[in-house]
């Protein structure tokens, strides 16, 4: 199959299955974006694993912890759809262990106070989940299939969180507190989440044509304000951009300039804990090598 | 009443704290299926004390499950004293588990016929849930002994280095039998020979030995613990106690 | 050093008695009760199953998108196999 009758495939909104022929550049850049998804699944479970042990109650603890384990669920559905493109989860491992491999740059912010549970919860997963409803339509059939699972299990990640910190914001004047600590140290990298400007991102391009993206980062990140703004004000937190209002012409919000200084600063590796998740996923690695090492073994002899 | 509320914390104690000594684990599991594996179990023994304390907080109306579980100090709590043991290494967990289960899996057996309904429904839908737990562990068990040259090594040591607080399984104080006489509690004792009938069974599976019984750890139905306790729970309690008025 | 990699399950939920499994996805596991396990805990948390079946994905035979003219296409003109092909008389019932 051409590259022609490849494309006609994808513009009648037909899904591209493993074993159909494809660009290697479709198969690449798939590759790049599953694994950078599924690694921000699974490192996004330390922030919030950082207060499991010290959840405020039992029923705040069991959601936490349900939550963090469907991050590790979501991360490989992930993984299954990427290993479908010929790769497996231990080469896509090794790829992030050396930092060839990115995850998402919102997870190596640290998590300081319970508010940020629910500031992840309401603002982290609530821009995941925009990007994520629009990648349900994405032309890779696994990668879609996933999504849609992902898509369907995730909608109680957003309120938890948003339950969080309402209830915090209507309490006593030192969780109010934490609350809009908590909004004003996340909002920015939410909202940068989405990725560069679409002038600056070179890959989108191919990524539209080819219908594994189905809307631009800036798309996506002004569905998002837009969405976000009426919450904030509705449990009375101000969000920390001076220039938001609202543009009656664009039926949208204007919103200030995004600090891409620091975007690229920590994706280059320079955010308050890069380090700390890389070497905490590495370690758990290492430490459970015996164990697979072990369970191989063990296997084995049941065959002989 | 008194001595029910004091029966069920025991239990409730339990499963609470090997629950939140297992949530410890999520995101450091071997592999991710193993992780998952590992919350879903803490996650059935979080329910487990949620319900034990929500009767609790029904016997004492003063109290809520919340305010057992966050605002008591170490010597008011009463879990066995192999719950509260550190995590250690993938096996140090799975021999920790595996002979909690066993224990479970008898236990709840016989509170299922308390005369007790509260503790009996609780013990019902226990039973199905460590059912499973131990299947899991008892696997892992045998995967972990009859592994690897080193894996073998280490599942020994951890099952030597715990096997002392196994002896508080069996431990029948005034309390327990003054449950048994009222047909509300269970028979420790008498759980000791079936446990014992799994273990070594699946310990010979698993070619490991059995360390001899010789010094037991007790004290826990009095809320004398090891240290591990008090430190854990100054973590879990932080917020509850450090923000009394607050609602969460 | 790259490590030896993980032995891969397909795996296919029956989500209710009486209707057909599907396949849901895969996991990691080196024994087949690690397999069920792992696929029990990873796609039946919301109570999605009702019974569980896993195979190694290396047993499992796919006919390639080479062969689909040659595999499917001959059947698209055997329209005297769906029942809308044959005239019945008028008012004939339960037929």
């Amino acid at each position: 199959m051409s590259e022609v009758l490849f494309q006609e495939k994808i513009d009648k909104e037909q899904k591209i299955e493993p074993k159909d022929w494809m660009p290697e550049g479709y198969r690449k850049h798939l590759i790049r974006q599953i694994s950078q998804h599924a690694h921000s699944e699974i490192i996004g479970m330390q922030p919030e694993g950082n207060w499991i042990s010290r959840a405020p109650s039992l029923r705040a603890k069991m959601i936490l912890l349900a939550k963090v384990q469907d991050e590790a669920g979501h991360g490989l559905y992930l993984y299954s759809a990427c290993e479908t493109l010929g790769i497996s989860r231990e080469e896509l491992n090794q790829q992030l262990h050396i930092g060839k491999a990115k995850y998402s740059s919102i997870f190596n912010y640290p998590t300081l106070t319970w508010a940020d549970m629910g500031a992840i919860g309401w603002l982290v997963d609530g821009a995941a989940i925009v990007n994520q409803v629009s990648l349900q339509k994405t032309s890779y059939g696994p990668y879609s299939r996933g999504m849609v699972k992902i898509c369907k299990e995730e909608s109680f990640h957003q309120r938890q969180g948003y339950e969080i910190i309402a209830e915090m914001a209507k309490g006593t004047k030192e969780q109010k507190e934490m609350a809009q600590d908590a909004l004003n140290r996340f909002w920015w990298p939410s909202i940068m989440m989405f990725g560069p400007h679409d002038s600056d991102s070179p890959r989108t391009g191919n990524a539209m044509k080819w219908k594994i993206k189905r809307k631009t980062n800036d798309e996506l990140r002004q569905d998002f304000i837009n969405k976000t703004v009426g919450q904030a004000e509705l449990i009375g937190l101000t969000i920390p951009d001076p220039d938001l209002k609202w543009n009656e012409e664009k039926s949208s919000y204007d919103f200030g300039e995004i600090n891409w200084e620091e975007f690229w600063s920590v994706v280059e590796g320079n955010g308050p804990c890069n380090e700390q998740r890389l070497n905490h996923h590495i370690k758990a690695h290492k430490d459970g090598a015996w164990v697979r090492e072990a369970a191989k073994a063990y296997s084995k002899k049941q065959k002989n | 009443m008194k001595d029910i509320l004091q029966y069920t914390l025991r239990i409730a104690d339990t499963s609470l704290i090997l629950a939140q000594r297992l949530s410890e684990w999520c995101s450091k599991g071997p592999t991710l299926e193993e992780d998952i594996a590992l919350s879903n179990i803490s996650l059935d023994l979080f329910g487990q004390a949620n319900g034990l304390l929500e009767y609790a907080a029904k016997i004492d109306q003063s109290k809520s499950a919340d305010d057992f579980a966050f605002k008591r100090d170490e010597r008011n709590f009463y879990n066995l004293q192999i719950c509260e043991q550190e995590n250690g290494h993938f096996g140090d967990t799975m021999v920790r588990q595996f002979l909690c289960d066993t224990y479970f899996m008898l236990f709840y057996q016989q509170l299922s016929s308390s005369k007790d309904e509260n503790l009996a429904a609780i013990a019902n839908k226990s039973i199905k849930e460590v059912a499973y737990h131990l299947r899991h562990s008892k696997n892992w068990l045998i995967r972990l002994g009859d592994g690897t040259k080193e894996s073998n090594l280490k599942v020994q040591k951890s099952l030597d280095k715990v096997w002392k607080f196994t002896g508080e399984f069996f431990e029948m104080d005034e309390l327990d039998h003054l449950m048994l006489d009222e047909k509300i509690g269970v028979n420790n004792t008498l759980l000791k020979k079936e446990w014992d009938n799994i273990v070594n069974q699946v310990l010979s599976d698993a070619k490991i030995s059995r360390p001899k019984d010789s010094y037991m750890m007790t004290g826990s139905k009095r809320g004398l613990h090891t240290e591990l306790l008090g430190k854990m729970l100054a973590e879990m309690q932080y917020l509850p106690r450090a923000y009394p008025n607050a609602k969460w | 050093m790259t490590e030896n990699k993980a032995t891969v399950w397909e795996v296919f939920i029956q989500s209710k008695n009486g209707l057909a499994h599907k396949h849901f996805g895969n996991v990691h596991a080196e024994d087949k009760e690690m397999a069920l396990q792992n696929a029990r805990d990873l796609y039946t948390r919301r109570n999605e199953g009702s019974c569980i079946w896993v195979v190694k994905s290396e047993n499992i035979v796919s006919s390639v998108p080479e062969d689909e003219t040659s595999f499917f296409d001959p059947s698209n003109d055997k329209v005297y196999r769906h029942p809308t092909f044959y005239k019945m008389p008028d008012g004939a019932k339960h037929i």
